[in-house]
C-alpha cells in the first residue's frame, strides 16, 4: 500500500529539514553565539527573535555559509554537513534575504532579480527578454509596480527590498531566511510579504523570519526562538506565547512596560515653516510648520514623498517652488553643508548607502559630522572626541566591545544606534528622523524614543518619518499624512490614530 | 554512544584548526608587511655580503627618499579611493622645471617655491576635472602622463638641463651634519602627512570619502573641496620629489622619474592601503617603499640585470596585491 499524499506529507513535516547543534562563533575571542541549538521543519515559519546584538544574523550566516563556524554541527536531512561554504548552502536550497540589502545600484531591477542566475539563450547570452518578463511577471505577483530596465540607483530602499524579495522568489528555496525583510517596509507591502510567506509556507517552503515586528510574528509564525546574549534562551510553538509582553521578557530578560517614553513638553515658537513646496512627480504643494520641542510625524506609504520632503530640507533634492524658513528668515538650502550650518540633521533611512562609514570605527562613525567641535588649533582632539563617543555609546546602550571597534562588525540594530548618535552629539535646531528605528529591537526603541523626548524638551524641532503606525501615535504631537506627493491630512494630537491614519493615506476622508 | 564520543572530538578538532588559523591570520593581518621587509632583509644579509653596512643601507635610505616622497603623496590618493598615474612624468617635470630655473638664474629658494607651486596646479587642476566632471582618476591622470611628458620635452628640446650650482647640488647629495639631506627631507614629508592624515579634520575626511562618498556628504564634508585638495597636495609634494631627483642627478632629464609611479603605487600597496580606498596609513608606506628599496639595492647588488629586475618587481607587486585582495575578502568573512 502506498502512502497517500496527506500522510507523505505529515511524514516530511514531523522530520526536520535543518538541524543546527551547538553552533559556537568566536569574533577575535568574543563569544557572539555560545552553543546554540536550532530545528528547522519543512512548512514552517520559525521566528528567531531577540536583542540587538543577541546573534541572530550570525547564525543565519552560518546556515548561509557566509560565516565559518568555531565549533558546533549542521545537519541536512539528517546528514552532518562539514564545511557549509556559500557555494553547499546554495546547493541545498538556502537562500537569505540579508538585513543589509544587497543590490548593485549600477545594474536594472531585472538583472538584480536574476543576479547570478540570468536566463540566458542557446548561444550562452543572457536572455535580456525573458529576464525582463519574468521580472515582470515576479512582480505583478508581488503588485509591485516596478519597471524591470530602470538602474537600481534611483529607487527608493523599499523598492530595493522588494528586490531581494523577488530574488529570492525566483530562487525557489527550500529554506528562506529572512532577515527583518519589513524593516522598511510601510503597511501595504508588509502586508504583501506577510500573505507570501504564508503562501510559500504552504508549498512546504521552510521560513526562518527575523524581526523586531512583534506582531508579524504572532501572525504568521508557528515557532518561536528566543536568543539572548549569544544563548538559547527558549523554543516554543506560538500556539503557547500568550502575548507581546511574554515574547519580550523573554527577551530582554525585564519586563517592559512603556514603549515610548514620551515626555509632554511646552511646545514653542516656529521655527521651520514650509510654503508650498513643489517638485515635478514627486511633490506637490507642501505647506507645513514645525514648533521647538515638538515632534511632528510624517506617515504615508512609502514612495508617498515623505523621504522626499526630508531631502529637500536637507539640500538632496532640488525643489522647483516653494520656501523654506527658519526662524522666519528664508532660507537656500543647496547642499546638506548648507542644511547643518542651519542646525538640521538628518537621520536616512538606508544606514548602509548613505549613513555608515564601515571600514572605520564606531568612534569615527559618531564623530564624523561633529569633528569641527573636537578641533583644536587644527588637529582632532581625540582625548574628548572619545569621551563624547564613549557617553553616547552608553547612554543609547549601544553594544560594541569598544568605541574602537570597526562599525561594519555590529549589529544592524547598534550600527543604527551609532548613527542616531552621531546627529545628536551635532545638537541640531531641527532634527529629520527617517525611520529612525529601523532594525532596533524593542528595548532599545524605548531608549532611542527616550533620547528623542529628551530633545525634544530641550526645544528641538524633531521631524519622524516613520512607517510603523504605533510609532506614530505614540510619540508624535501632530501628525502628516502623505499620499502620492501630497498632504492628504494633518492631525492633531488627540486624533492621531492608526485608523485616520491609514484612511487618510489610501485616500479616505476621516471622521471627527 | 561510540558514535557519539567520535562527533565529539571531531568538534574539538575543529575547534582546535579554527583558532589556531585565527590567530595566524591576526598575524598575518597586522603585521604581514612587516613581516615581509624581515624576511626581505634577512635574505639580502645572508645572500649578499654588502648589503649589511652602515653605507650601504644609509644608500639605500638616500635613494628611497624620492620614491618615499612619491608614496606618501600616493598614499593620500589612493585612500580616497584614487590613484595617480601621472606622478612619474610629474617628477620630470618639476626636475626640468627647476632646473631651468636654476640655470636662468632665479635665486635657489624661488625656484624651488615656483616648482612646488606649479607642481600643486597641476594638482589643482587634475584633482577639479576629477571631482567635477566626475570622471575616474585613472583616464584623467593617465592623459595627464601623456600631457606632461610632452611639456617636458618641448621645454627642454629632448636634452637634460644640466645644473651646475654646487648649492642646489647640496639637496640630493649633501649632508647635514652625519645625516644626508635628502633623508631629513623625506622624514620632514612623512611626518607632516602623517599628521595631516591622521590628526586634522582634513585627513579623517580622506578616509571616509574613500570608504562612503555619500556618507561623506551627507555628514556636511564638502567632498569636490576634499579630492581636489588631495590631489593638490599630492602634486605639490610630488614636486618636491622631482626637485630632489633633479638635484641627485645635477640635471633635470624628460625621462627622468619614468615608471615610479608603479613603484610608488606598489609601495602604498606593498604598505597595506586598500587599493579601492578608506583605508591605509603612511607608516604602512614607509614600510613599503623600504621593501622596494631594499628589493632594488639587493637585486643590483646580486648583479640581476635591469630587465630581469622589472620582471621580479613585477611579481612582487602582483603578489602584494593578491594579499592585499585576500585580505579584504578575510575580513568580509571571517
Ligand atoms: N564580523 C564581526 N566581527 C566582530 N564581531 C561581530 C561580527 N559580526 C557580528 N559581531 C558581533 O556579534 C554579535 C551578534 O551580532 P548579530 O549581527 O548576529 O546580532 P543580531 O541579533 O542580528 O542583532 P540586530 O537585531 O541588531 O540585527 C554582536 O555583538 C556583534 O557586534
Ligand atoms: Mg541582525
Amino acid at each position: 500500500m502506498s502512502l497517500s499524499p496527506n500522510e507523505r506529507g505529515r511524514y516530511e513535516v514531523n522530520s526536520p529539514i535543518i538541524e543546527l547543534k551547538n553552533i559556537t562563533k568566536e569574533f577575535s575571542g568574543v563569544k557572539a553565539l555560545k552553543g546554540v541549538s536550532l530545528t528547522v521543519y519543512p512548512g514552517s515559519v520559525h521566528a528567531l527573535v531577540g536583542e540587538n546584538g543577541a546573534g541572530k544574523s550570525t547564525l543565519m550566516k552560518i546556515l548561509t555559509g557566509a560565516y565559518s563556524k568555531t565549533s558546533g554541527e549542521i545537519l541536512y536531512n539528517g546528514k552532518s554537513i562539514e564545511n557549509m561554504d556559500p557555494k553547499n548552502s546554495k546547493k541545498i536550497g538556502i537562500h537569505c534575504i540579508y538585513q543589509e540589502l544587497n543590490v548593485a545600484n549600477y545594474l536594472t531591477v531585472a538583472e538584480n532579480v536574476f543576479l547570478g542566475s540570468q536566463p540566458v539563450n542557446s548561444m550562452g547570452l543572457i536572455n535580456w527578454k525573458q529576464m525582463n518578463e519574468k521580472a515582470k511577471e515576479v512582480f505583478a505577483s508581488l503588485q509591485i509596480n516596478l519597471d524591470p530596465k530602470h538602474v537600481a540607483k534611483n529607487i527608493s530602499i523599499a523598492q530595493k527590498q522588494m528586490i531581494e524579495i523577488a530574488r529570492a522568489i525566483t530562487q525557489e528555496a527550500k529554506i528562506l531566511i529572512m532577515d527583518e525583510p519589513t524593516s522598511s517596509l510601510s503597511e501595504r507591502e508588509t502586508e504583501i510579504l506577510l500573505s507570501l510567506v504564508t503562501e510559500l509556507k504552504n508549498k512546504g517552503v521552510s521560513i526562518l523570519y527575523i524581526s523586531h515586528r512583534m506582531d508579524e510574528i504572532f501572525r504568521v509564525c508557528d515557532t518561536v526562538t528566543v536568543l539572548r546574549d549569544g544563548t538559547h534562551i527558549k523554543t516554543l510553538p506560538m500556539s503557547e506565547v500568550q502575548n507581546v509582553d511574554q515574547l519580550v521578557e523573554l527577551m530582554v530578560n525585564r519586563k517592559m512596560d512603556d514603549y515610548f517614553n514620551k515626555i509632554e513638553v511646552p511646545i514653542g515658537e516656529t521655527v521651520l515653516k514650509v510654503q508650498n513646496l513643489s517638485k515635478t512627480g514627486v511633490l506637490k504643494d507642501i505647506n507645513f510648520e514645525l514648533r521647538s520641542g515638538e515632534i511632528l510625524g510624517i506617515a504615508g506609504l512609502v514612495g508617498a514623498g515623505r523621504t522626499e520632503i526630508a531631502q529637500a530640507l536637507f539640500g538632496l533634492l532640488k525643489k522647483d517652488t516653494g520656501e523654506i524658513l527658519i526662524d522666519n528668515q528664508l532660507t537656500k538650502i543647496n547642499n546638506p553643508s548648507d542644511a547643518i550650518k542651519l542646525g538640521i540633521g538628518f537621520v536616512t533611512e538606508n544606514r548602509k548607502e548613505t549613513g555608515l562609514v564601515l571600514k572605520q570605527t564606531v568612534r569615527d562613525n559618531i564623530s564624523l559630522p561633529n569633528l569641527k567641535k573636537f578641533t583644536k588649533s587644527l588637529l582632532v582632539n581625540k582625548k574628548a572626541e572619545k569621551k563624547v563617543s564613549e557617553d553616547y555609546k552608553q547612554k543609547l546602550n549601544i553594544k560594541a566591545r569598544t568605541i574602537e571597534q570597526t562599525v561594519s562588525t555590529l549589529s544592524g540594530g547598534n550600527q543604527q544606534k551609532a548613527i542616531i548618535a552621531r546627529w545628536m552629539i551635532q545638537e541640531p535646531r531641527i532634527l529629520i528622523l527617517d525611520e529612525p528605528c529601523r532594525g532596533v529591537d524593542v528595548g532599545a526603541k524605548a531608549e532611542i524614543f527616550a533620547q528623542i523626548s529628551h530633545l525634544a524638551k530641550q526645544g528641538v524641532g524633531i521631524i519622524m518619518i516613520s512607517s510603523e503606525l504605533s510609532e506614530i501615535v505614540g510619540m508624535s504631537d501632530r501628525a502628516i499624512v502623505m499620499r502620492e506627493g501630497v498632504i492628504a491630512g494633518e492631525l492633531s494630537k488627540d486624533m492621531i490614530t492608526s485608523d485616520n491614519i491609514l484612511k487618510l493615506a489610501f485616500g479616505g476622508g476621516i471622521s471627527a | 554512544m561510540l558514535n557519539n564520543t567520535s562527533t565529539n572530538l571531531n568538534i574539538n578538532q575543529n575547534k582546535q584548526t579554527t583558532n589556531w588559523k585565527q590567530k595566524l591570520y591576526v598575524i598575518f593581518d597586522k603585521g604581514s608587511t612587516t613581516i615581509g621587509l624581515a624576511l626581505l632583509f634577512i635574505i639580502m644579509s645572508i645572500i649578499t655580503t654588502d648589503f649589511l653596512t652602515v653605507d650601504n643601507l644609509l644608500n639605500v635610505m638616500r635613494q628611497s627618499a624620492v620614491l618615499c616622497i612619491m608614496a606618501v603623496a600616493m598614499t593620500f590618493i589612493i585612500i580616497t579611493g584614487g590613484i595617480d598615474l601621472s606622478a612619474g612624468s610629474q617628477l620630470a617635470v618639476s626636475g626640468v622645471v627647476v632646473s631651468g630655473l636654476i640655470v636662468a638664474g632665479v635665486p635657489i629658494p624661488l625656484a624651488i617655491l615656483i616648482t612646488v607651486l606649479i607642481g600643486g596646479m597641476i594638482g589643482l587642476f587634475m584633482g577639479t576635472v576629477i571631482s567635477t566632471q566626475n570622471i575616474p582618476p585613472f583616464i584623467v591622470t593617465l592623459a595627464m602622463t601623456t600631457i606632461l611628458s610632452g611639456i617636458a620635452f618641448v621645454y627642454t628640446e629632448g636634452t637634460p638641463v644640466v645644473i651646475t650650482d654646487a648649492v642646489f647640488r647640496q639637496i640630493g647629495r649633501g649632508y647635514l651634519g652625519p645625516i644626508p639631506t635628502a633623508i631629513i627631507i623625506m622624514i620632514i614629508v612623512a611626518v607632516i602627512g602623517h599628521i595631516l592624515l591622521s590628526h586634522t579634520r582634513f585627513g579623517r575626511y580622506v578616509y571616509t570619502i574613500g570608504d562612503n562618498e555619500e556618507a561623506a556628504r551627507l555628514c556636511g564634508i564638502n567632498v569636490k573641496w576634499v579630492k581636489t585638495g588631495v590631489y593638490a597636495f599630492g602634486g605639490a609634494i610630488t614636486a618636491i620629489a622631482g626637485i630632489v631627483l633633479a638635484s641627485r642627478l645635477s640635471s633635470g632629464s624628460p625621462n627622468a622619474g619614468t615608471g615610479s609611479e608603479l613603484d610608488a603605487i606598489a609601495a602604498v600597496v606593498l604598505g597595506g592601503t586598500n587599493l579601492f580606498g578608506g583605508e591605509g596609513k603612511i607608516t604602512g608606506t614607509l614600510m613599503g617603499v623600504a621593501i622596494i628599496s631594499i628589493l632594488n639595492n639587493g637585486l643590483n647588488l646580486l648583479n640581476v640585470s635591469s630587465y630581469n629586475q622589472l620582471m621580479i618587481k613585477g611579481v612582487v607587486i602582483l603578489l602584494a596585491v593578491w594579499l592585499n585582495s585576500i585580505k579584504a575578502r578575510k575580513k568580509a568573512s571571517v
